[in-house]
């Protein structure tokens, strides 16, 4: 009995359970095999591609579902017309251009989620130049210079001016900001 | 029929009295006023025999959970709990909404680990059984779809529209986890650290973002549900339950989870799960689910009868408890309170009912909630003052049902003046989530 609750104290040092197994970095970087890519860019890999390639990668993984030049079929449309997106508009037409607030995300969700049936499948290299082509199509870019984990940040959105914190949150969390 | 059982049957006649018999002749159920020697026949046979796993009656098959037949794919989508067909508070595990991304996947919980990385001291590797030997909390949460009530942004409103397909994109479970704050304090928090980036083991790897503040305050690593291991629709083994906020953030099927000192702004938070404002601009991170509320019975295609009817819904908030229900007999010109069947717990569901004698006339029924916060759900057209007709989500307004004269139940919304092309804003228009796009 003594014994037991001098145990747990012991375990209980610190408020810690001593339950889990330690991973090193390198164990952790093999357990995340999609990484998170965040606004500011942190997460991007190495690699790039262009408007030219993401052309072929598009018509080749992803225009049976989105349309052949991004207008949307069976799923979602991803190039936009209307813009700015306002409150007459249909949520059939939200797309990356007048939707999508921040350019990272593309990079983030295509790696992460895409193609729908066989997510995974694309490079690094892959998934930069299909980025390029859709924001090419969106009229975002001029597609003079490859996407990559420096260019890619610094892309501006045109629905990012439309964004807004909502104000129930900004009440209880007066320290967010978005980035 | 032999000539023994004819005589059975007449002599059974004689002695219940006449109305007996023309049902059992014809093998036909009985009229409500009358009943049939059918149900003796149970007491004199033996049943069915024990069993591992228990099966609901053969008799209540209908009950199920609406898939809408204009989905673009059952991959990624949603169905609605069948509301007006159940009873108390709890959602059986088999009829909570279902709204994933990218499939249901196929955890083996043998195989299965969750990661705690990033801004921490020691980056942790739990398995499931890990999981359950830490100190477990239970308690009873709504989960809602920040899609649910989308049928509301229809204009005209959609006659037949049914508690289902009107607010089924929220259940109600008793929900048993180590609380997450637990296992961030195992693995010790750095400074700095705001933010965490939970990740699904999906398909879509689905991610969002969610403060370090709201995780240490009340935010569940679940790995039961009312009872009994996760349904692997609701993210066996193990998924984030996130009181009170939109079930889009309460990622399932858990198997990372990322401190960091920025949010990801994930898809499902920029360009899902955003909304639009009647004045054209877009929120992010509108998380907390506002105070709701709908009559489950009588409701949309029910059919009453003059006479006694108890009034039965389901009330829940985002922001607490809630507080009262109110409900309205003639279309919202005069309001009665209602009663609410304890226990009241914060951010659960609550049955509300009402007594109520149907003279026959045609009359609108409605409900609405309000918090313990002091929010009350809004009339549509308070609703769409603030909130853009092309939106979403978060479509908390009254939902109204017409009793007509034939005791025949409708939707009992009115449309709205001003209103878009129907053409334009038909249930075609909208999002994945709210399941009938």
């Amino acid at each position: 009995m003594g014994l037991a609750v001098a145990l747990s104290a012991l375990v209980l040092a610190q408020g810690r359970y001593q339950i889990g197994q330690p991973l090193s970095e390198e164990e952790v970087r093999r357990w995340n095999v999609r990484p998170s890519v965040l606004a500011t860019g942190a997460g991007l890999p190495p690699g790039e591609g262009t408007v030219d390639q993401g052309a072929q990668v598009y018509a080749a993984q992803c225009a049976a579902c989105h349309g052949g030049s991004g207008e949307g079929g069976a799923f979602n449309r991803l190039v936009a017309e209307p813009f700015p997106v306002t409150k007459e508009t249909n949520p059939r037409d939200f797309a990356i251009g007048n939707y999508w607030p921040y350019p990272t995300t593309l990079f983030d969700y295509i790696r992460r989620a895409m193609p729908f049936a066989t997510p995974g499948i694309l490079s690094d290299d892959e998934v930069y130049a299909v980025v390029a082509y859709l924001l090419y199509q969106n009229g975002i870019i001029d597609g003079s210079q490859p996407m990559n984990a420096a260019t890619l940040p610094e892309v501006e959105m045109p629905a990012r001016a439309l964004l807004q914190l909502d104000p129930t949150t900004q009440k209880k969390f007066p320290w967010i900001t978005l980035p | 029929m032999n000539r023994r059982k004819l005589l059975r049957l007449l002599s059974q006649g004689l002695a219940l009295g006449s109305f007996a018999k023309l049902s059992s002749a014809t093998g036909q159920a009985p009229s409500p006023r009358s009943f049939s020697e059918k149900s003796f026949e149970s007491m004199k046979t033996l049943g069915a025999p024990l069993r591992e796993y228990g099966e609901r009656s053969e008799f209540e098959k209908e009950v199920v959970r609406y898939i809408s037949p204009n989905l673009r794919t059952r991959h990624s989508g949603a169905d609605f709990t069948p509301l007006e067909k159940l009873e108390g508070v709890i959602t059986p595990s088999s009829l909570h909404f279902e709204r994933h991304h990218g499939g249901v996947p196929s955890v083996d919980p043998a195989e299965y680990r969750l990661v705690i990385h990033g801004l921490v001291e020691r980056p942790l590797m739990f398995t499931l059984q890990d999981l359950k030997r830490f100190p477990s909390v239970t308690r009873t949460y709504f989960i809602e779809c920040a899609g649910n009530g989308q049928n509301g942004y229809r204009n005209p409103p959609d006659p037949t529209l049914t508690a289902t397909r009107s607010r089924g994109l929220m259940s109600n479970s008793s929900w048993t986890g180590v609380p997450l704050a637990i296992l961030l304090k195992e693995a010790g928090v750095k400074a700095g650290a705001r933010w965490l980036i939970p990740e699904g083991q999906d398909a879509a790897a689905y991610t969002r973002s969610l403060p370090l503040e709201k995780a240490l305050e009340d935010v569940l690593v679940a790995y039961a549900q009312n009872g009994e291991a996760l349904r692997p629709e609701q993210g066996y083994p193990v998924r984030l339950v996130v009181p009170g906020w939109e079930g889009s953030i309460q990622v399932k099927w858990l198997r990372r989870i990322e401190v960091a000192d920025a949010p990801v702004m994930s898809k499902d938070e920029t360009s899902e799960y955003t909304d639009v404002m009647a004045d054209g601009t877009i929120r992010a991170f509108t998380w907390v689910m506002d105070p709701e509320s709908i009559i489950t019975y009588p409701s949309g295609q029910q059919a009453i009868s003059r006479g006694f009817h108890e009034i039965r819904g389901l009330a829940w908030s985002g922001h607490g408890r809630i507080r009262r229900v109110e409900v309205s007999l003639d279309g919202g010109n005069s309001w009665k309170q209602a009663s609410l069947e304890g226990p009241l717990e914060p951010l659960a569901a609550v049955r509300f009912k009402y007594n109520w004698v149907w003279d026959g006339k045609p009359t609108t029924i409605m409900s609405r909630a309000t918090d313990e916060a002091g929010n009350t759900q809004p009339t549509p057209e308070e609703f769409f003052a603030r909130w853009g007709r092309n939106n979403r989500y978060h479509y908390n307004a009254i939902q109204a049902w017409h009793v007509g004269a034939d005791g025949k139940v409708l939707n009992g919304d009115k449309a709205l003046p001003g209103a878009l092309a129907p053409s334009r804003l038909g249930a075609a228009g909208r999002g994945g989530c709210g399941g009938e796009a």
